[in-house]
């Protein structure tokens, strides 16, 4: 038997079957010419080439632009899944807004003990800046990006909730746009909800946030690292979508106790900056003095009410790796409900009990750094050879507390279209929710990211995963 | 607009600019090493001249080998200018402009780039010169067609024709400037044929050795060459057109903005000096003074449009 059939996969059943959220597609990819799909699978790579669609790999020579593979196969959701997925999502985001709240007031959860006081006090996320201030319309977390994984027919998880600058969304919006260029009649066949309002949604979203005295259609603004970036492609993608100015911190100053940007008529105030730059970064007078991507200033002006910071400054503590394993508990003080998502057990190597078993059954688990991201610096057990268990293992015992680790998850696949016809590949979601004053805004979808390596789990773009369109379909 | 937009914009147009102009050189000096010239080397020399290398080019060559001058203003990364470097600045400046830009422009940028990165990655054999050559202009040709044919005609616009009128114009002012000697009434060799191969020469370099003739027949002098490359308004690379559009496109942003700055009366007064020489008056000055005036002058309004539209902080 195939190695690979023992993950559910979301397409194909065990005989030639599908699933039924494939049934439309899989008629109309039965009558497709390999040939022609082949054809359009280089056209697509062309398109975003031209089209500029790459990201910067960090550590690599300068000027080294990668594309992110794109594979052509859709990754389907029915209408049902998605509503419990997007409900989950509602009230997990709902729930963290509640408790970056609490941290930064009264801190009611360390104080009822569900949350252990040295978690946040000695973690480097928090940010003392941030008591006791309350950032306009109570929102944190203005953008967050939910990884989810699957393991079968009704079980997801959260893998990770990124709470800070979440990216990934510009690949979302192209992935259909090539989608719909390459196949206009699958959309026409098949009702797939749209994607496309994102953009909208943003500025709109951004726009209700606005601090209160803002008089007028408040003024959005992106704030870029600059076009060495690795997520530049889509600060300017989105910039250029929402139609506002994507600008850097050398473009900005304070005036007047507003933060303004520098245009060929003067400076012009900014209301609600999108900035997509580590809050590190965001404020030399403030944090790390030595940063020049930010605005000298910014969280004084923040702090007298002044502008609106998406994400707010200090959100990491609720996306950070320890903290992950209190979500349950953090949903249900918050909200006083039963986390509708699971999820993934995870061992905190700061308790003697838990480093123990780890060390034990280092070879069955997945162990990631408190801090990392990017799927750097983590440890695949099944996939690590004796020499790398042992090292991992010394560092494991040196610096505990850094350190979590989970059970390696039978992650569901899809199937890639590859040279010999269709190939299961794991893959995992990222949705991306909206939250403004008065609602939580979810796309229909997400981005789908996929290990284009046989048997891997590591989806990354920066470690060769490749992306899919993902469909929810309509009722 | 963003003032760092503005400049990007400006700069990635001179650039587009430069590597045509840069081909075009080229193109003129390959020319008559081939046909005409017994001392190629010099030839070679005011061609690195007039595209502004010599001092990086002595920094690495002590002669004006054809092969090395080709590759040195074609693809050498240490040369700033080359038309490798300044279609990766053209480019970097887009991918920071990318918002101002229709997408018709930026993907017109963006492969071409991808193109002469590939043509350009290999130094480029005699045989294939040409060919190159009329890659690289159709590069810049076909950027700045995607860009008259979608652009809006807004301050955008503006600062964009802004940048190809200053490069133009500062390019045919130094291809003249480091010719001007052919160009004196006065020199020894009038009518010779060496002087028609020179006036030819630089009107090649400006590709405008057809449309010289349309207007003037069979008559090439000196004057007539300098009066076509300097006054003549209907050349759109002689230094009164350029230095025209570039006070309309300052009209335009003043009108725009409703605020005039110091770079409009500097472009104001440009335009008056100009306006007042004849060709004649041009060689009673002195041509080469004249030129390096101009040059000055040029140099000091773009600047000066830097600082009025806040380009850097």
């Amino acid at each position: 038997m195939d190695l690979e059939r023992l993950h559910f996969d979301e397409m194909l059943l065990g005989s030639d079957g599908v699933r039924a959220p494939y049934a439309e597609y899989q008629k109309w990819f039965a009558n497709e010419d390999p040939a022609r799909l082949s054809k359009k699978s280089k056209e697509a790579e062309a398109f975003f080439r031209r089209t500029g669609i790459t990201f910067n790999v960090y550590g690599q020579a300068a000027a080294q632009e990668r594309l992110i593979p794109f594979d052509l196969i859709p990754r389907i959701i029915a209408n049902r899944e998605w509503t419990k997925l997007s409900k989950g999502i509602k009230q997990r985001v709902g729930a963290i807004n509640a408790f970056l709240h609490d941290i930064y007031h009264r801190q009611e959860i360390l104080r009822a003990g569900i949350v252990p006081t040295e978690l946040i006090s000695r973690n480097e996320a928090f940010l003392p800046q941030m008591i006791g201030f309350t950032p306009p319309g109570k929102v944190y977390t203005h953008i967050v990006g939910t990884d989810l994984v699957r393991t079968g027919e009704d079980d997801f998880y959260v893998l990770e909730d990124n709470a800070r600058t979440p990216s990934g969304v510009s690949y979302m919006l192209e992935n259909r746009e090539t989608m719909l260029h390459m196949f206009p009649e699958l959309f026409s066949q098949i009702k797939v909800q749209r994607v496309s309002d994102y953009p909208k949604n943003l500025r709109r979203s951004l726009a209700a946030c606005a601090p209160k005295r803002c008089a007028g259609k408040p003024t959005v603004a992106i704030l870029t690292p600059g076009i060495h970036n690795s997520a530049y492609f889509e600060h300017s993608f989105l910039a250029d979508q929402m139609g506002v100015e994507l600008v850097e911190g050398h473009d900005l100053m304070v005036v007047d106790g507003h933060i303004a940007m520098r245009t060929t008529k003067g400076y012009k105030k900014i209301d609600v900056l999108y900035r997509r730059v580590d809050d590190d970064y965001l404020d030399p007078l403030n944090f790390n003095p030595d940063s020049m991507l930010g605005v000298p200033g910014i969280m004084d002006v923040y702090r007298a009410g002044n502008i609106t910071i998406a994400n707010a400054p200090g959100t990491g503590i609720a996306d950070d790796k320890a903290i992950y394993s209190y979500m349950p508990d953090i949903i249900e003080f918050y909200t006083g409900e039963k986390a509708i998502l699971k999820n993934v057990q995870t061992w905190r190597c700061s308790e003697a009990d838990s480093l123990a078993y780890v060390l034990d059954h280092l070879a069955e688990l997945v162990v990631k750094e408190v801090h990392g991201s990017g799927g750097y610096g983590m440890l695949v057990g099944p996939a690590a050879s004796k020499k790398e268990l042992s090292s991992f293992a010394a560092k494991l015992r040196r610096n505990p507390g850094n350190y979590i680790a989970q059970p390696t998850l039978s992650l569901s696949t899809v199937p890639i279209f590859a040279k010999k016809g269709l190939a299961p590949r794991h893959v995992d979601l990222r949705p991306f929710a909206l939250v403004s004053p008065d609602s939580i805004n979810i796309a229909p979808g997400g981005l789908t990211r996929v290990a284009l390596k046989a048997g891997s789990l590591v989806v990354n773009s920066s470690q060769g995963g490749g992306t899919k369109d993902t469909w929810v379909l309509e009722d | 607009m963003l003032g760092k937009t503005a400049g990007g914009l400006y700069w990635m147009f001179r650039f587009l600019e430069r590597c045509e102009n840069t081909a075009r050189l080229v193109e003129a000096g390959f020319r008559i090493a081939l046909t005409r010239s017994n001392d190629p080397a010099s030839e070679w020399k005011s061609v690195v001249t007039t595209a502004g290398a010599r001092s990086h080019y002595d920094a690495k060559y002590d002669s004006y080998e054809a092969t090395y001058v080709v590759d040195f203003l074609l693809r050498d990364p240490a040369n700033p200018s080359s038309v490798l470097s300044a279609v990766e600045k053209a480019r970097t400046n887009a991918r920071m402009v990318r918002t101002a830009l229709t997408t018709e422009v930026w993907e017109a940028v963006n492969e071409g780039w991808m193109g002469l990165k590939k043509t350009l990655k290999s130094p480029v054999k005699e045989t294939d010169l040409p060919a190159v050559l009329g890659e690289i202009r159709r590069h810049s040709a076909l950027v700045r067609g995607a860009m008259h044919g979608t652009m809006l005609r807004n301050d955008i616009y503006d600062f964009i024709q802004m940048g190809i009128a200053l490069e133009r114009a500062d390019n045919t002012a130094r291809i003249i400037d480091v010719k001007y000697y052919t160009l004196l009434p006065s020199a020894s060799f009038v009518g010779s044929a060496l002087d028609n191969v020179q006036w030819e020469t630089i009107l090649r370099s400006v590709s405008a050795h057809r449309s010289f003739r349309w207007l003037n027949d069979e008559n090439m002098t000196p004057a007539s060459v300098a009066d076509f490359l300097i006054l003549d308004p209907r050349f759109p690379r002689s230094l009164s057109f350029c230095s025209r559009i570039l006070e309309e496109s300052l009209g335009f942003l003043a009108k725009d903005y409703g605020t005039r700055l110091t770079c409009h009366d500097m472009i104001s007064a440009q335009r008056d000096r100009l306006r007042a020489h004849t060709i004649a008056t041009v060689f009673d000055e002195g041509l080469h003074q004249f030129i390096t005036a101009f040059i000055d002058d040029i140099n000091a309004i773009g600047q000066q449009i830097e600082t009025d539209y806040r380009f850097i902080g």
